[in-house]
């Protein structure tokens, strides 16, 4: 087993300690907080198989997982008012079927800026994916079915059969699942003809054309399997809070996914795992002392841009891949 | 015929690089693509490939005509190019490389690694760390690992060590005796001549010469290709 595999391991086992520790001493708050790191790292490792492996820095990731949160959120209205879709269809309470919804509903969406956003590439495509979800960001606010720029609140945590989701630790056991699924995806991909494709189109993309893979293709492709990850946070993350917000799709929080990145590690399997980590403690043990919590946090990043490019995880297991 | 090229013209830009380039290969053919440098020789086979396709002319491959399609297209009906120059994904593992452009057929990794040894050896090693040597043997290796009908070489051992030219020509003769269909661009004519059942020799962006290497006598070898 290498260093890199080892502080993978750790650190996932980490994230599985914390709410053990926290129902142990007491502060059952922390399974909560637990919970958050759990599903902002899911979001992160969507991110992470466009922007960690493809090369593609999507500044507009919150699109796929305000969809997500926003499944999550109207399926269950229209359950919780018996009003159903047009066509018949009925809302959902079922985690499972809102979590299938959520990535079609991403898939498709991501398909289609994907389609648009990856003809181009460095700053014109980051500037497209920002304005696509600043669009969708938009025409949120502007639905008050939906609840607008109030946002829509689910009264009652979602049901998974034969479990009780509302006991914290039950939810965190979720996301934490979801969270492995997302690495072992991440881990197949990239150890596949896909991922190596995907991380020879990031370096040229002429010389992929040149042995029968199209770079435009294996981009789209991933950008909609990253988008559905993220997607599927999204609904996890609407459960955690009962409530759906405009704020899951604004640039702010597309910025936050690549932060998670940058603090984790780029294109590292467990990088995500750890820019969780470190964002959500950062967040509550510093924002508990100073509004300007960001403003240290930005020091750590600085610090890691400059310092340790491979974030916490290169910090641990050294060197980071080429590219 | 497998690949006819026909006529072609290609340009960069407004600069005419392309003139008039004729050329067959027939299945399980090697041949030859001759000639000094500035010639022309690698703008063919970028044109071939689709990477600076041709304004006029016409390439067709196994009957069907690829003029105009996309790269990617192109190599998928089975042309495999070794590159100038190697250019293999540095960020990538020997392995990954290979696997990269892996399509269906005859030729997977344990092949690779039984043509070329040096390769299993250095598997788990990023592009970038490997020799010249090793970079070109990975470089046909991932050509081949696209299973292709054609395997186009350009300048394939040019600056390597006379060692592992020796090598790329053993691999390239045994690929040969095994009916691959071969273009090979080479100004090592010792080795590249007992390798072609014909040669295609280009002057100035247009193909002026078409025989065997038997025919291909010293006054015009001195003539068109200054050896």
């Amino acid at each position: 087993m290498n260093r890199e595999t080892l502080t993978s391991a750790a650190l996932v086992l980490l994230l599985l300690g914390i709410p053990l520790a926290a129902m142990a001493t007491g502060h059952n708050f922390y399974v909560t907080l637990a919970s958050r790191m759990a599903i902002l790292a899911l979001a992160a490792v969507g991110l992470n198989i466009a922007l960690g492996l493809g090369g593609l820095v999507s500044f507009g990731h919150a699109a796929f997982f305000g969809i997500g949160g926003y499944a999550a959120g109207v399926l269950a209205w229209h359950a919780m008012m018996l009003q159903p879709f047009p066509l018949g269809l009925p809302g959902t309470k079922l985690m499972p079927v809102i979590w299938l919804v959520a990535m079609l509903a991403a898939g498709i969406v991501a398909a289609f800026i994907g389609a648009i956003s990856i003809r181009t590439s460095g700053v014109y495509f980051i500037m497209i994916t920002l304005a696509f979800a600043q669009m969708i960001y938009y025409f949120a606010i502007s639905f008050p079915s939906y609840g607008g720029e109030d946002g829509l609140s689910i009264s009652l945590r979602n049901a998974f059969p034969g479990v009780n989701t509302l006991d914290p630790f039950t939810f965190f056991l979720i996301c934490y699942l979801l969270l492995l699924a997302g690495l072992f995806l991440f881990f197949r991909l990239r150890d596949s003809r896909f991922g190596a494709a995907l991380q020879a189109a990031r370096q040229n993309e002429t010389r992929l054309a040149a042995v029968g893979v199209s770079p435009f293709g294996i981009r789209l492709a991933a950008f909609v399997i990253s988008a559905m990850v993220t997607a599927l946070a999204g609904a996890l993350y609407a459960d955690l809070n009962r409530f759906v917000a405009p704020s899951m799709l604004s640039w702010h929080m597309s910025g936050e996914l690549i932060v998670l990145i940058i603090l984790g590690g780029t294109g590292r399997l467990a990088g995500p795992v750890a820019g969780a980590i470190v964002f959500v403690l950062f967040e509550h043990w510093l924002g508990g002392i100073t509004e300007r919590w960001q403003l240290y946090l930005g020091l750590v990043l600085l610090g890691v841009v400059l310092f340790a490019r491979g974030g916490v995880v290169g910090l641990l297991a050294g060197k980071a891949r080429h590219g | 015929m497998l690949l006819e090229v026909a006529a072609i013209e290609t340009f960069y830009g407004p600069s005419q690089a392309l003139f008039g380039v004729d050329l067959n290969v027939r299945e399980g053919e090697a041949v030859a693509l001759m000639g000094r440098n500035g010639m022309g020789k690698t703008t063919t086979i970028r044109s071939i490939m689709g990477l600076a396709p041709a304004r006029m002319g016409s390439i067709t491959f196994a009957g069907k005509s690829i003029a105009g399609r996309p790269a990617f297209r192109i190599a998928r009906l089975g042309l495999g190019l070794v590159p100038e120059g190697r250019r293999c994904f540095r960020n990538l593992t020997v392995r990954e490389n290979l696997v990269a452009a892996a399509r269906p057929g005859r030729w997977t990794v344990a092949g690779v690694h039984d043509l070329f040894p040096r390769l299993a050896e250095r598997e788990g090693q990023y592009a970038d760390t490997l020799s010249g040597g090793e970079q070109q043997m990975l470089a046909i290796g991932r050509a081949l690992m696209t299973n292709p009908r054609l395997l186009i070489l350009d300048e394939a051992t040019e600056g390597l060590a006379p060692v592992i030219r020796r090598d790329i020509w053993s691999a390239i003769r045994t690929l040969k005796q095994e009916g691959q269909s071969i273009l090979v661009v080479d100004k090592t004519m010792a080795e590249l001549l007992p390798v072609a059942d014909r040669c295609v020799v280009l002057e100035k962006g247009r193909s002026v010469w078409h025989g065997t290497p038997t025919e291909l006598t010293t006054t015009l070898q001195d003539r068109y290709l200054g050896v």
